[in-house]
């Protein structure tokens, strides 16, 4: 559903991918590992249109992304952001709702703020919620406002970058198996990029290594541990040693 | 230094200055052109007609009233050096309507407006906020930039004129209260000696005013850097701009209206 092919981004003399290639199957969730600074979000904000690749194609159910009209385009992806990206001008239900109450998807304000609600109960959130602003929430609270905001339109792909970041080990888990529900009973195909290994295990269909630029490598979930490549086993058990560099 | 590394330093940083000024230009084309091409979005106007305009307001009379103050007694102290202290109505209203009330006012929207909308965007882009908009379909310079904009130009002049009123009525306050001047007379002087060109000027700088104010919040805001500096650096230049653009547009416009 998703391909990147050949796809090439440098900011000046930094080159951060370097004709990367993926495959993303549709329903499925893809969780693409690396470390810090080795282009995980370019690649994800160039699947948006946010960042324009400098050379290569990334092609969206066989169509090229970005091509066509935007807005629809955009209208099938959701996005939880790392640090929740909430507008702080806006309450809770209207950050939920936002694209519900503007564009081609406008809907009545009750029933916008209705639907809102909805969602922030399936993340798990009080509807009292709802007309807090995001400055009155806690870290993990904003990160289920960003997941409701995510899904509140029922997008068919939904992109998680660093979901758990910044979290404690049980709101991250609480995040983690929110995003495999929610996958799963929507039938959405996923797109996470993380370097947290417990979200990997929970969220992930399929992984992929990048590092250098390139996929190192890709697998399903269940192959991870024993992949016998280099950069996977020396992330996997987070080794100093190894091919990839420890100072970058 | 040799004279190649200098002509070359000299001529990057002329480039440099013009692919600036190329940007900006461009960004205010792109933002009046989303202004007039749906979709709209009246709300996003509303609050900033709120913040530009009626949240200015006792800021902007406050300048007016002390500048309208002290003009009265400078005009009063010299003119009384050529025994022309009763021109202090006329020298007052055209003082404040051609000149101080626009450029006066401009430079507080500069301070307050400019200030706030650069630092809220570039926070916005710090944080995810403008690429989030972007994945709910939504344009930032439609979102963003166009209601902001759009009420600078609209409220400035407003409040342009109401600083005009309230500088005269300090000038006069000062003129009746210490100088012993007669208020029907003062009054009378000031509406008298006044043009109606006098008026629209002020009004058209106020626009222009209004809306390179704003237009440099917004333009900063999303050229900002990334962190804390970046956006410390983006209101920084954002007033540092709209303060130098607003004079600059002041000394052309009384030139357009004044001198041709």
């Amino acid at each position: 559903m998703i391909r990147m092919e050949n796809v090439h981004k440098a900011f000046g003399d930094n080159r951060v991918l370097n004709g990367m290639n993926l495959e993303i199957a549709k329903g499925t969730s893809m969780v693409i590992i690396g470390g810090s600074g080795t282009g995980k979000s370019v690649a994800l904000k160039s699947i948006l249109g946010l960042i324009q690749p400098d050379s290569g194609q990334i092609y969206v159910d066989g169509k090229p992304a970005g091509s066509g009209d935007r807005d629809k385009f955009l209208a099938r992806f959701g996005m939880l952001f790392q640090g929740g990206a909430l507008f702080d001008s806006l309450p809770v239900w209207q950050n939920v709702a936002f694209r519900l109450l503007r564009g081609a998807l406008k809907r009545p304000q009750e029933e916008a703020r209705e639907i809102a609600i909805e969602k922030l109960r399936r993340v798990g959130l009080r509807s009292a919620v709802a007309d807090l602003f995001p400055s009155e929430l806690s870290g993990g609270m904003q990160k289920r406002v960003g997941l409701a905001r995510a899904i509140a339109a029922e997008p068919e792909i939904i992109f998680f970058d660093e979901p758990t970041t910044g979290l404690d080990p049980i709101m991250s888990g609480v995040i983690n198996d929110l995003i495999r529900e929610i996958v799963v009973e929507m039938g959405a195909t996923a797109m996470t990029i993380t370097h947290d290994m417990t979200s990997v295990r929970a969220i992930a269909d399929n992984v992929a290594m990048l590092h250098g630029g390139v996929i190192q490598w890709t697998g399903p979930v269940a192959e991870m541990d024993a992949s016998g490549d280099p950069y996977m086993e020396q992330f996997i058990h987070g080794r100093a040693e190894g091919p990839i560099e420890a100072v970058r | 230094m040799n004279p190649i590394a200098l002509l070359a330093r000299l001529g990057r940083t002329a480039l440099a200055g013009m692919s600036a000024v190329g940007r900006a230009a461009l960004f205010a084309l792109s933002a009046f052109s989303h202004m007039i091409r749906p979709p709209y979005y009246p709300r996003e106007f509303f609050q900033a007609l709120l913040n530009v305009g009626w949240l200015s307001l006792p800021v902007v009379g406050l300048t007016a009233i002390f500048t309208g103050g002290a003009l009265a007694l400078q005009i009063y102290a010299g003119g009384a050096r050529f025994n022309a202290e009763a021109v202090v109505p006329q020298i007052v209203a055209i003082g404040m309507v051609r000149e101080l009330g626009p450029v006066l006012v401009g430079l507080m929207i500069a301070a307050r407006v400019t200030s706030s909308i650069a630092a809220e965007i570039a926070t916005m882009k710090v944080t995810e906020q403008i690429d989030a908009l972007v994945t709910l379909s939504t344009h930032p310079m439609k979102y963003l930039v166009a209601p902001r904009v759009l009420a600078a130009l609209i409220t400035v002049p407003v409040l342009v004129g109401v600083g005009d009123i309230i500088g005269i009525m300090g000038g006069y306050t000062v003129a009746v209260q210490n100088l012993g001047f007669n208020p029907a007379a003062y009054l009378k002087n000031t509406v008298d000696f006044l043009e109606a060109l006098d008026i629209i000027s002020s009004l058209v700088k106020g626009a222009a005013f209004g809306t390179i104010a704003a237009m440099m919040g917004c333009y900063y805001g999303m050229q900002s850097g990334r962190g804390a500096q970046g956006v410390g650096r983006a209101t920084k230049g954002s007033v540092e701009s709209a303060a130098v653009l607003i004079l600059a547009a002041n000394f052309v416009l009384t030139g357009v209206f004044f001198s041709l």
